[in-house]
C-alpha cells in the first residue's frame, strides 16, 4: 500500500482532532505537527501521541532533511495565504481548512477526483462539507436553479475567528453551493444556538427544483449520498426522509425538496456536539487517504 | 445620562418598525406602494426612524424565512424618496445579512443600522458594526430573545456591542415573554453599563400583552428608543402598538415629537386596510409568550401545521423546550416531522 506523509500546521482543537483521524486511518502517514507556542497544549498532546512536534512553525518544517508529501494547514486565512507560497515552493500539496480559499473547493464525494495535482486544495466551511453533498445529490438528477442551506452550530463550537469574520462564512459557502454543488444560485445562514447541553450540528438543505421534478429519483440520489458521506462522516444522518412541497407563486413556480440532516461528532478530540468541527476535519481526513491510496484521478 | 427625577422627562424616540417586524405579519409580501403609504403617514406624524426590511433582515428573502415580494433595496429606496424628515432604518442579522447587504442599503438612502443577534452571541456583530460606521450609519444593537439571560449577563453583551461601535443597545423582547420587572430591570442594568457612551432602547411584543406597559416601564427607567408598530403589525401577536405608545407617552408627559392625531390616523387609514388579519394573542401567540418562543416561528408553525397535521401550538411549545433561536425556522419543520412520527409510533 503505498503511502503519503504528512504534516498538521497549527495545533490547535481542529489539528488535534484530525491527528487522532490520521493516527487511527493509518492511510496517511504523520510526518509531524507544527505549532509556533512552546506553551501549547496541543503540540504536548502530539507528542504523547508519539508524534514529532515543533513550535518552530513552517521555517522549522521547510527545514527538516524530509519534508511531508502534504501539509494540513489548521491555522487562519492570514497564515495560510502566507504559508501556502512555500508549500507550493517546496513540492508539498496543501489541504487547507482555513477560509483561505488560495485553491479550488472540494468536497471529497462531490469533486475530489481530477484534483490530484491540484498543489492547494480548499475545504470551504463546515456547513459548505454537510450540505454540499446534498445540493449536488439533487442538482444531478434535476436542475437546482437555487439552493439554500441553513447550517445551526452550538456557540461553544464557533472560535473568535468565525465570529469576528461571519461573512466568510456565509458568502464562501454560498459560492461552493454553487460551484461545487451545481445550484443556480446558493444562499448559506449560518445560526449560533448557546442552549446547554450544546445542541449536536444540524443542516437544512432547501433546493428549487422543477414542478415536475421525479420526486422518487431526487429522493433516492439523496439516500446514497447520504451513505456516501457517512462512510467518513458516521455521524452523518437523515433525521427525517426528503420532504418535498409542491410549486408556489412565492418561489417563482418551483417545487422544492427540504432535507434535514444531523452530523453528530466522533468525539475523537472534540465533544459529539461540535459535528461542524468533527466534519471538516474527517473531510480533510478522507481528502489525505484518498490521495494516499491514489484513489483520486488527475 | 443620569436624569434629575424633577427635570422633565427625557424624550423619546420612537422607531416605527410596521415595515420591518410587520413584514412577518405579512408573510413578507409589501408591495412598494404600501410601503410608500406607511412612510408617508410615518413622516408625517412625525416619527423619526421608520424601519424598513424583510421581517428576518437584509438578506432574508429565502425559502426558511419566506421570500419577499419586493427586493429589501427597492422598498428602502421607495421609502427615502417619500421621507421628508424621517431616516430609514434597515435591520441585519450576522449570520443572514452581510456588510455587501448593508452596503447596498447604505447606497438606497438608509441611514440607521440595527445590528440584531442572539442575547448572548454579541460578537458576531462587530464587523457590521465596524462596517456601518464606516459607511457614517447611526448604529443601533439589538439583543434577541432578552428574556433568555438575566440583567447582568445581558449587560455584559451590550458592552461587546457598544465596545463594537453601537450608539445604542435595545432589549429585544422577541417572544413577548420578559413580565413588567423583568424588562425593567434589564432596561437598568444596560443604563448602569452603557449608560454613559450609548442609549439604551426597549423592542416589546404583544404575547403577553405587554409591550406597551413594558415600555413605559423602559421608558422611566431610562431607555431613549422605543420600538412600536402601527396597529400591532408585527411577528406573534404583533408589537407594542406606535399609535398607543404615542398616546400613552403624550398621557405621561414624556415627549416623542410624535403627534397622537397623525398616529392614529396613519393605523386606521393607511395600515389597517391592508392587513388579511389583525395581530391578535390567541392560543400559539399566548403560547410564545409563555413558553418564550421567538414570535416571528408563529405563521411558520401555522403552515406547518397545516402540512402536517399537527397542532401549531404543540410546535411552538416544542421548539420552546428545545431552546431554538431567531432564525432557526427550518426547526419548526424537524419539531412538526418528530411530532407526526411520534403520533404514528403512538397509534
Amino acid at each position: 500500500m503505498s503511502t503519503l506523509t504528512a504534516a498538521i500546521v497549527g495545533p490547535g482543537n481542529i489539528g488535534t482532532d484530525l491527528l487522532v483521524k490520521l493516527l487511527r486511518g493509518g492511510a496517511v502517514q504523520v510526518h509531524s505537527m507544527v505549532g509556533v507556542d512552546p506553551a501549547s497544549d496541543g503540540l504536548a498532546r502530539a507528542r504523547a501521541l508519539g508524534v514529532e512536534a515543533s513550535a518552530g512553525g513552517v521555517d522549522w518544517l521547510l527545514a527538516q532533511d524530509t519534508l511531508p508529501d502534504l501539509v494540513f494547514e489548521a491555522t487562519s486565512a492570514k497564515a495560510h495565504l502566507a504559508n501556502a507560497p512555500r508549500y507550493a515552493e517546496a513540492g508539498i500539496k496543501a489541504i487547507d481548512l482555513t477560509p483561505a480559499a488560495a485553491g479550488p473547493f472540494v468536497c471529497p464525494p462531490v469533486n475530489l477526483d481530477g484534483l490530484a495535482d491540484a498543489p492547494n486544495l480548499n475545504m470551504i466551511t463546515c456547513g459548505g462539507q454537510a450540505t454540499i453533498p446534498i445540493v449536488h445529490a439533487v442538482s444531478s438528477v434535476v436542475p437546482v436553479a437555487y439552493a439554500e442551506i441553513v447550517a445551526s452550530i452550538a456557540s461553544r463550537s464557533a472560535g473568535p475567528g468565525t465570529r469576528a469574520n461571519i461573512d466568510e462564512f456565509t458568502q464562501t459557502t454560498a459560492r461552493a453551493i454553487e460551484s461545487v454543488g451545481g445550484a443556480g444560485r446558493g444562499k448559506a445562514i449560518i445560526i449560533l444556538n448557546p442552549v446547554d447541553p450544546p445542541m449536536i450540528m444540524r443542516d437544512t438543505v432547501f433546493c428549487a427544483i422543477p414542478a415536475d421534478a421525479d420526486t422518487d429519483a431526487v429522493a433516492e440520489s439523496i439516500h446514497a449520498m447520504v451513505a456516501e458521506v457517512a462512510a467518513y462522516v458516521p455521524g452523518y444522518t437523515l433525521r427525517a426522509d426528503p420532504q418535498f412541497d409542491a410549486p408556489r407563486e412565492e418561489w417563482y413556480g418551483h417545487a422544492r425538496v427540504a432535507v434535514f440532516l444531523e452530523v453528530r461528532g466522533n468525539g475523537d478530540y472534540l465533544p459529539p456536539w461540535a459535528g461542524n468541527l468533527d466534519i471538516m476535519t474527517a473531510a480533510a481526513a478522507r481528502v489525505g487517504e484518498r490521495l494516499a491510496l491514489g484513489k483520486v484521478t488527475t | 445620562m443620569s436624569e434629575n427625577t424633577t427635570a422633565a422627562p427625557a424624550k423619546i424616540r420612537i422607531t416605527d418598525s410596521t415595515l420591518r417586524d410587520g413584514s412577518h405579519a405579512m408573510a413578507h409580501r409589501f408591495t412598494e406602494e404600501q410601503v410608500r403609504g406607511v412612510v408617508h403617514a410615518l413622516d408625517r406624524a412625525g416619527v423619526e426612524v421608520i424601519e424598513v426590511t424583510h421581517g428576518d433582515g437584509l438578506g432574508g428573502s429565502s425559502f426558511n424565512y419566506g421570500f419577499s415580494l419586493e427586493d429589501d433595496i427597492k422598498l428602502v429606496a421607495a421609502a427615502v424618496d417619500e421621507a421628508t424628515s424621517a431616516r430609514i432604518a434597515v435591520l441585519l442579522l450576522p449570520g443572514l445579512g452581510t456588510v455587501e447587504d448593508l452596503k447596498r442599503a447604505h447606497g438606497a438612502g438608509a441611514s440607521v443600522a440595527r445590528i440584531a443577534t442572539h442575547c448572548t452571541e454579541a460578537d458576531v456583530s462587530l464587523q457590521h458594526f465596524a462596517a456601518a460606521r464606516e459607511l457614517g450609519m447611526e448604529t443601533v444593537g439589538f439583543l434577541m430573545l432578552s428574556h433568555r439571560i438575566g440583567p447582568a449577563e445581558l449587560a455584559r453583551q451590550a458592552r461587546i456591542m457598544v465596545d463594537g461601535g453601537a450608539q445604542c443597545v435595545y432589549v429585544v423582547d422577541s417572544a413577548g415573554a420578559l413580565v413588567l420587572g423583568e424588562a425593567q430591570a434589564r432596561i437598568s442594568a444596560l443604563v448602569a453599563e452603557i449608560g454613559h457612551e450609548a442609549q439604551v432602547g426597549f423592542h416589546g411584543h404583544q404575547n403577553l400583552s405587554l409591550g406597551v406597559a413594558n415600555s413605559v416601564l423602559a421608558a422611566q427607567n431610562g431607555a431613549r428608543q422605543i420600538d412600536g408598530a402601527l396597529c400591532a403589525l408585527g411577528a406573534g401577536a404583533g408589537n407594542a402598538p406606535t399609535e398607543v405608545l404615542a398616546a400613552t407617552f403624550d398621557r405621561l408627559g414624556i415627549p416623542t415629537g410624535v403627534d397622537v392625531q397623525g398616529a392614529l390616523a396613519a393605523a386606521e387609514d393607511v395600515v389597517k386596510p391592508f392587513l388579511h388579519r389583525l395581530p391578535f394573542a390567541d392560543r400559539s401567540a399566548i403560547t410564545q409568550g409563555h413558553a418564550g418562543v421567538y414570535s416571528s416561528f408563529l405563521l411558520h408553525a401555522e403552515r406547518a401545521a397545516e402540512r402536517y397535521g399537527v397542532p401549531a401550538h404543540e410546535i411552538l411549545q416544542r421548539v420552546g423546550q428545545a431552546g431554538y433561536v431567531g432564525g432557526q425556522e427550518d426547526m419548526i419543520i424537524d419539531v412538526a416531522l418528530q411530532l407526526v412520527a411520534e403520533r404514528e409510533r403512538a397509534a
